[in-house]
């Protein structure tokens, strides 16, 4: 892979990045609603990848089903739009037929966490390399506002008019207890910070899991009376979150609530992709 | 550098010109979601029906974050 | 010439080595474990990649990944992970990707009786998925006929960019014969198509230079887009009614269009027969037997044994259909095949089953019996009406 860590990343620079490098021609405006954060996100991951150095050639993002999973059609790299909740099993295909390609897998709460939560877990449990952005915003977007695994206790969905009784999954915690070896958390109104994020994660090695906050106002806002794209933002991703650096010196109940930002968890553990080759070798004829 | 020095050094340099910028709408892109005229920190921006208009440039500070926070990649900030 | 004595399923990973698979993915289950087993053995060896995955989704899923990163690949299982498999096995089919699945058939519905043998996934081969699709099924009978069919499985994968499923039953998956393997070039192996223009101008779903478009590998330049939703020459999704009903009717004539070549039958005393058998897997080697048995005693039997499945051999059964007066369709299932044989055969002649389903094989005396006394024969049709209790 190209580029280190040195690499001057775009955010600090005081001029507009372009994005029309990295989107496909003619894929714009994309399908995303209104205020949806996904192409913030999207931006900030095309400024990581842009900094790491990496080309267009050596990445192959592999998506489910989902809004979130439109994403690799917008993109001008090796892409893979497939089945809900399999992205992850798909990549892991790619990953080991290619173990040169940089592999994104852009997944939601509910293609990740639901119906792809074996994928997930044992993604995890492998440390296959490659990384993996669940975008969450709490709801299934696409079919409509239904409740999904991360959606919070009392809020309202279309599946939970009367209050979602069912505990919410912490992305990051599950990441951790199967076995990724990068378990940051990151939000799209923290945009510059998930660029950050972004690019550490392209330099892990192994299974990197990013639980990205981001807001659906089309049903998540509406059906939780937050009237805007920014209202949510301001609430959910900016009040509802504390850096994992300053969370140590506040007082508990200052923490109630809240859910930590940043790089949460970070380890070396050999990766599966490395461990298969050497098997390989040792094994060859 | 202590604080002395920095003071000294700020008071012979002849004063800057405050930077000018442009900034580009790409309307055909715009959703309208007001997140940029929001979290604008100087107030340049607003909506314009149901797309958004800069409307005080001279306060413009370049900071990028309205391109930063736009899902739909519709703004731009470019120096003069 | 090298002979080995080996295991139907054995065959089936020795004919997917022959062929070139370099990518296996799967998960346990009775009665095909030992097609994996060996893939994790023997693919490491030639600088293969076996991965075991948390499911059989996964399975599916993976190989078609890793084809789609160049790589031949492969997965086995048997009807429940089958029925797993299902949605990818039409994301295959939809997006064009190359891969062998092996379904060794056990008793079912559910769990059924995991180690009794079956032949009951015909249909559930051809439209398990949903939504019309293409599909190509290969049905060996014997152990020799596992590893050339495994080999064949990859060439119309590979020719025609679409999933090929291996279907046989446990029997003889885990029967032992003595085979030839085959030496280097002795059997065709064909690889699929790779573009040839500059990686700009890739469009993978390109038809007008014919109807199987070339495909490259991601990795390699061609930065292409593969979905599963109806796409145009260009792999990006679509909603143009137009092109999504052009997309549906060619997924499935390249297959139809070209099944005189994905046809591949044997024929055994059909020349001359009054009554003809159509059986397939397990259940021809007893009517092969029987045949032999019943040409002892004068009586003028002839087999037609189907190597390929799917597409049906509509014109071999029409072509017997006009020569005998019954066609006798033996069975582990309650009428699967024969139902598709009376059609085809269209009222030319009598259809009639013997069906077995307490997990035991059709036995050639069970066959003979039933040709000798045709009364006790069941028509298809007649299945609902027809006690199940003694059967």
């Amino acid at each position: 892979m190209a580029g280190e860590a040195a690499v001057k990343v775009p955010y600090r620079e005081k001029r507009p990045f372009d994005y029309s490098q990295y989107i496909r021609k003619g894929k714009l405006p994309h399908i995303w609603c209104a205020g949806c954060g996904h192409g913030i996100v999207l931006k900030s991951l095309l400024r990581a990848i842009h900094a790491s150095g990496l080309s267009k050639d050596e990445i192959c993002m592999v998506s489910g089903i989902g809004c979130s999973s439109r994403t690799p059609g917008y993109v001008d790299f090796n892409t893979l739009h497939t089945l809900h909740g399999r992205a992850i099993a798909y990549a892991t295909g790619v990953k080991l037929a290619k173990p040169n390609l940089k592999v994104f897998v852009a997944t939601g709460d509910g293609d990740a966490l639901a119906i792809g939560g074996n994928h997930f877990i044992h993604a995890c449990r492998r440390n296959i390399d490659m990384v993996i952005l669940v975008y969450n915003n709490y709801i299934y977007g696409m079919t409509s506002g239904q409740a999904s695994p991360t959606t919070p206790q009392g809020m309202v969905a279309t599946t939970s008019r009367y209050g979602h009784i069912d505990p919410p999954f912490d992305t990051c915690e599950m990441a951790k207890a199967a076995g990724a070896t990068f378990v940051a958390r990151g939000t799209a109104y923290h945009c510059q910070e998930l660029e950050k994020i972004f690019y550490e994660a392209i330099h892990h090695k192994g299974t990197a899991v990013i639980d990205i906050l981001d807001s659906c106002p089309t049903y998540y806002g509406r059906l939780n009376k937050m009237k805007s794209a920014s209202e949510m933002m301001l609430k959910v991703e900016k009040d509802g979150t504390v850096p994992v650096a300053q969370a140590a010196k506040l007082p508990p109940e200052k923490l109630e609530g809240k859910k930590l930002r940043g790089i949460l968890y970070r380890a070396e553990r050999p990766e599966y992709c490395e461990e298969y080759f050497k098997l390989i070798e040792r094994v060859h004829g | 550098m202590n604080e002395k020095e920095t003071v000294k050094e700020v008071a012979t340099k002849p004063p800057r010109e405050k930077k000018k910028w442009n900034i580009v709408i790409y309307e055909e892109l715009c959703k309208g979601c007001s997140i940029c005229v929001d979290f604008c920190p100087t107030d340049v921006l607003t909506m314009k029906g149901d797309v958004v208009a800069v409307k005080a440039l001279e306060r413009c500070t370049g900071c990028q974050l309205c391109d930063l926070r736009c899902p739909d990649f519709a703004i731009q900030v470019f120096p003069e | 010439m090298e002979r080995k004595f080996i295991q139907g399923n054995e065959a089936c990973s020795e004919g997917a080595l022959y062929a070139g698979c370099r990518f296996y993915a799967g998960y346990p289950i009775t009665p095909s474990s030992e097609i994996m087993e060996v893939m994790s053995v023997r693919l490491p060896k030639v600088g293969g990649v076996f991965i075991q995955m948390e499911d059989e989704i996964a399975s599916v899923c993976a190989i078609v990944g890793a084809s789609l990163g160049g790589l031949k690949s492969m997965t086995a299982t048997s009807g429940p992970g089958f029925s797993l498999m299902q949605e990818g096995i039409g994301f295959a089919c939809m997006a064009e990707v190359p891969c062998v699945i092996v379904n060794v058939m056990r008793s079912g519905p559910s769990t059924g009786y995991p180690t009794g043998p079956s032949q009951a996934d015909m249909m559930q081969v051809r439209w398990g998925t949903h939504g019309d699709h293409p599909m190509i099924a290969l049905t060996p009978s014997t152990v020799q006929e596992i590893l050339t069919e495994t080999v064949r499985a990859f060439n119309l994968a590979e020719t025609y960019r679409t999933p090929v499923v291996l279907l046989y039953d446990e029997v003889i998956g885990h029967m032992r014969e003595a085979i030839t393997l085959p030496k280097e070039g002795e059997l065709e192996v064909v690889d699929r198509a790779r573009p040839n223009c500059p990686p700009e101008e890739y469009r993978p779903y390109d038809i007008s230079k014919g109807e199987i478009p070339p495909l490259a590998a991601y990795g390699e330049g061609y930065r292409f887009h593969v979905t599963g939703l109806y796409h145009g020459e260009d792999g990006f999704p679509t909603g143009n009614t137009k092109l999504i009903e052009e997309a549906n009717k060619r997924l499935l004539s390249k297959v139809e269009k070209n099944r005189e070549k994905i046809w591949k039958n044997e024929d055994f005393y059909l020349d001359d027969a009054e009554i003809g058998i159509f059986a397939y897997g397990v259940s021809a080697r007893s009517a092969k037997f029987a045949v032999k048995e019943l040409r002892k005693k004068g009586i003028k039997v002839g087999l037609l044994k189907p190597l390929t499945i799917w597409p049906f051999p509509d014109k071999a059964v029409r072509e017997m259909a006009e020569k005998v007066d019954t066609i006798i369709v033996p069975e582990m299932n309650l009428g699967q095949i024969s139902l598709e044989v009376e059609r085809a055969a269209g009222g030319r002649c009598d259809v009639r089953g013997i069906y077995r389903v307490d997990t035991e094989p059709i036995h050639p005396q069970q066959i003979m019996d039933a040709i000798l006394s045709r009364e006790e024969l069941t028509l298809p049709t007649e299945l609902a009406e027809r006690d199940m209790t003694d059967g």
